[in-house]
């Protein structure tokens, strides 16, 4: 059995009236790679700062490794954080920035310099030392700030939105680093984000937040494959939502489902349906030309529409852009369906 | 036609900095380091003691005057003054600002503004004589000194020569007071911008990595305050070395550096001497700014 890193019981949160976080039951588990996923205002962030002690839960316990810091200052807590916005300290130069940590528990210098060092290597900056944070990429403070959280050897890493100042290439390098540099130190990470990809993609395990509550806490597949609610489905990745009279003619029954555009085939009006299949007819009203895919909106017959998307594998932007006005049949798997509440 | 004009300007962006530039450095060339040069050249003549005329020639014998004990004295008087005076007003400022930059609620922070710069709105002359009031022998404080029974201890530390005098509203304790009450706002304003700009994340990080907040006053926040300390500094100590109006109000006998140029300029006439006196903060600045820029005050700028 592993153990929980962090467990949250009935962890409320609350701003005044605002319940940034709504009474919250959560297990992270040792050396795990977690990610808190929803959108901004969900009380993902709010959640990862009580972790490291800027915010107080106003009820419910945090348990850290079976001790509860629910009233510790972050000072007393064995965690370290990743800020957003970096937050190296301007006046110092990088090795006083990542040997910070040391300084302030009077590690002797020899020890501090050559743990300042390795840590300057494991982030790929080794003869950067010397140099202001100013004097830095954004890419380099990021890992300046990964560097000064990790060199004191936390319990827990916390990373708060730490690649949503980058572009979009440098975001997904850092991500695989990221990754890697996580399975190098065996410490859990706890990754606040908005970016589902992200989250799918460096993920041990997700929580979807909403509203200060947890939707869902899964693994990435679970997640995307599975997703318990209209929420989830629309917020990982997108996702066809269909309920009621659509959905009787679609399954025969009118509970919501969730089907994912990409689990959709588009197939001739005729072709057969198999025992394991779901089906309906329609007419395609749109087509998008994505490069790498192609997204088509269908309309149903009897009213509602579906999206589908198919890999442009054979097929170039000429021919997709003939398929409109097209009658067409689409067709899935039954185990592609996830009824979802709400 | 207008247009015309504007795109003749457009077309000569140096033509257009001359003309923004000319007023300013005719007035700061002119009016600003003239006077200055003046103040100089004036110092190096000297004062004949039997005709009581300025003789115009090149001589360091009102320097040399300067040296004389009495004179030393007046300096080393003046400049641990406004060292006390800075010093205090940082003190007071610190967590006022700390408090408008950090805390406050934008409400109570422009409440806190315009407390802070009230003050400045009224002639500086009238506040001094107010305090005038308030530190007199029948003013408040001894009157609350009386109502309490320290009364005794009042008398007993203005029996003390170095801060006493007759009463509160005449001594160094009392030129102290007035000093800091006058200069504060200076202190306040740029130490408040300064922390201002700090990000909160930064002392988040600092905790969050095993500092105390007083490891973080020291290590991160007042690192960063430093040159808005320093700005503030910088206003209290050239304000205090300068000043005249209170050590005539509120000083004993003893002489401070204004005062010595008010006196020998104005009841005496001994331009050069009072002159020679003037460079005396003039030098003390230049060697604070350097000490200061030493320390990296100015790194930010």
């Amino acid at each position: 059995m592993t153990e929980s890193a962090i467990l949250f019981k009935n962890v409320s949160r609350h701003f005044g009236e605002v319940k940034a976080v709504d009474d919250i039951e959560l297990e992270i588990k040792d050396g795990e790679f977690f990610s808190m996923l929803g959108p901004s205002g969900s009380g993902k962030t709010t959640c990862l700062r009580m972790i490291a002690g800027f915010d107080r839960p106003t009820s419910g316990q945090i348990i850290l490794y079976g001790q509860d810091v629910s009233n510790l200052p972050p000072y007393e807590r064995p965690v370290n954080t990743v800020f957003q916005d970096y937050a190296l300290f301007p006046h110092m130069t990088i090795d006083e920035n990542i040997g910070y940590g040391l300084m302030i528990k009077s590690v002797a210098k020899a020890e501090r310099v050559k743990r300042v060092d390795e840590m300057l290597d494991l982030v790929r900056l080794r003869g950067f030392g010397y140099r202001k944070p100013s004097q830095l990429s954004g890419g380099q403070r990021q890992r300046v700030a990964l560097a000064r959280a990790l060199i004191n050897h936390p319990k827990v890493l916390l990373l708060d939105e730490p690649l949503g100042a980058l572009d979009l290439k440098l975001r997904q390098q850092m991500q695989v680093e990221l990754k890697n540099i996580q399975r190098e130190v065996g410490i859990t990470f706890i990754f606040v984000t908005h970016d589902q990809e992200e989250a799918l993609t460096m993920s041990d395990r997700i929580a979807v937040f909403s509203e200060g509550k947890v939707e869902q806490v899964g693994t990435p597949s679970d997640v995307y494959e599975h997703p318990s609610s209209s929420f989830v489905a629309g917020f990982v990745g997108t996702s066809n939502l269909v309920s009621g009279e659509v959905a009787e003619r679609i399954t025969g029954s009118p509970r919501r489902f969730s089907v994912r555009p990409e689990k959709i085939r588009l197939a001739e009006p005729r072709d057969e349906i198999e025992s394991d299949m779901f089906s309906i007819d329609g007419r395609v009203r749109d087509v998008v030309y994505l490069g790498l895919y192609t997204r088509y909106l269908v309309e149903l017959d009897g009213g509602g529409d579906l999206v589908v998307v198919e890999q442009n594998l054979k097929t170039t932007s000429m021919d997709v852009t003939k398929a409109k006005g097209r009658n067409v049949r689409l067709l899935w798997k039954r185990e592609h369906v996830s009824y979802v509440e709400g | 036609m207008l247009n015309r004009i504007s795109t003749y300007f457009y077309l000569r962006p140096r033509l257009v900095l001359l003309l923004f530039l000319v007023p300013p450095l005719v007035w700061f060339l002119v009016v600003y380091i003239g006077a200055l040069i003046t103040l100089l050249i004036n110092s190096f003549f000297y004062l004949d003691g039997f005709t009581g005329q300025v003789v115009r020639e090149f001589t360091l014998q009102t320097y040399a005057k300067l040296l004389l004990p009495t004179n030393l004295q007046i300096f080393f008087r003046t400049a641990f003054m406004a060292v006390l005076v800075t010093i205090a007003c940082m003190i007071i400022a610190f967590p006022l600002s700390y408090y408008m930059a950090r805390f406050a609620a934008p409400r109570m922070k422009g409440l806190l503004y315009l407390a802070v710069t009230l003050p400045l709105w009224t002639s500086y002359v009238v506040r001094v004589y107010s305090w005038k009031l308030i530190l007199a022998q029948e003013g408040i404080i001894s009157w609350f000194a009386r109502l309490v029974h320290l009364d005794g201890v009042l008398q007993w530390y203005l029996s003390n020569d170095a801060v006493g005098g007759p009463s509160l509203s005449v001594s160094p304790t009392g030129i102290f007071l007035v000093f800091v009450y006058i200069w504060l706002p200076y202190m306040i304003i740029p130490i408040q911008t300064a922390l201002e700009r700090v990000p909160k994340s930064l002392i988040e990080a600092s905790g969050d990595l095993g500092a105390t907040p007083a490891q973080t006053f020291r290590t991160v926040l007042l690192p960063l305050a430093f040159p808005g300390v320093v700005a503030g500094s910088i206003f209290t100590f050239s304000l205090t070395l300068g000043d005249f109006i209170v050590p005539q109000l509120f000083g004993t006998s003893s002489f401070y550096i204004g005062k010595a140029v008010l006196t020998y300029q104005g009841t005496s006439g001994n331009i050069p001497l009072a002159a020679a006196f003037t460079m005396g903060p003039i030098v003390i600045m230049i060697a604070y700014l350097l000490i200061a820029r030493k320390l990296g005050a100015f790194d930010a700028l």
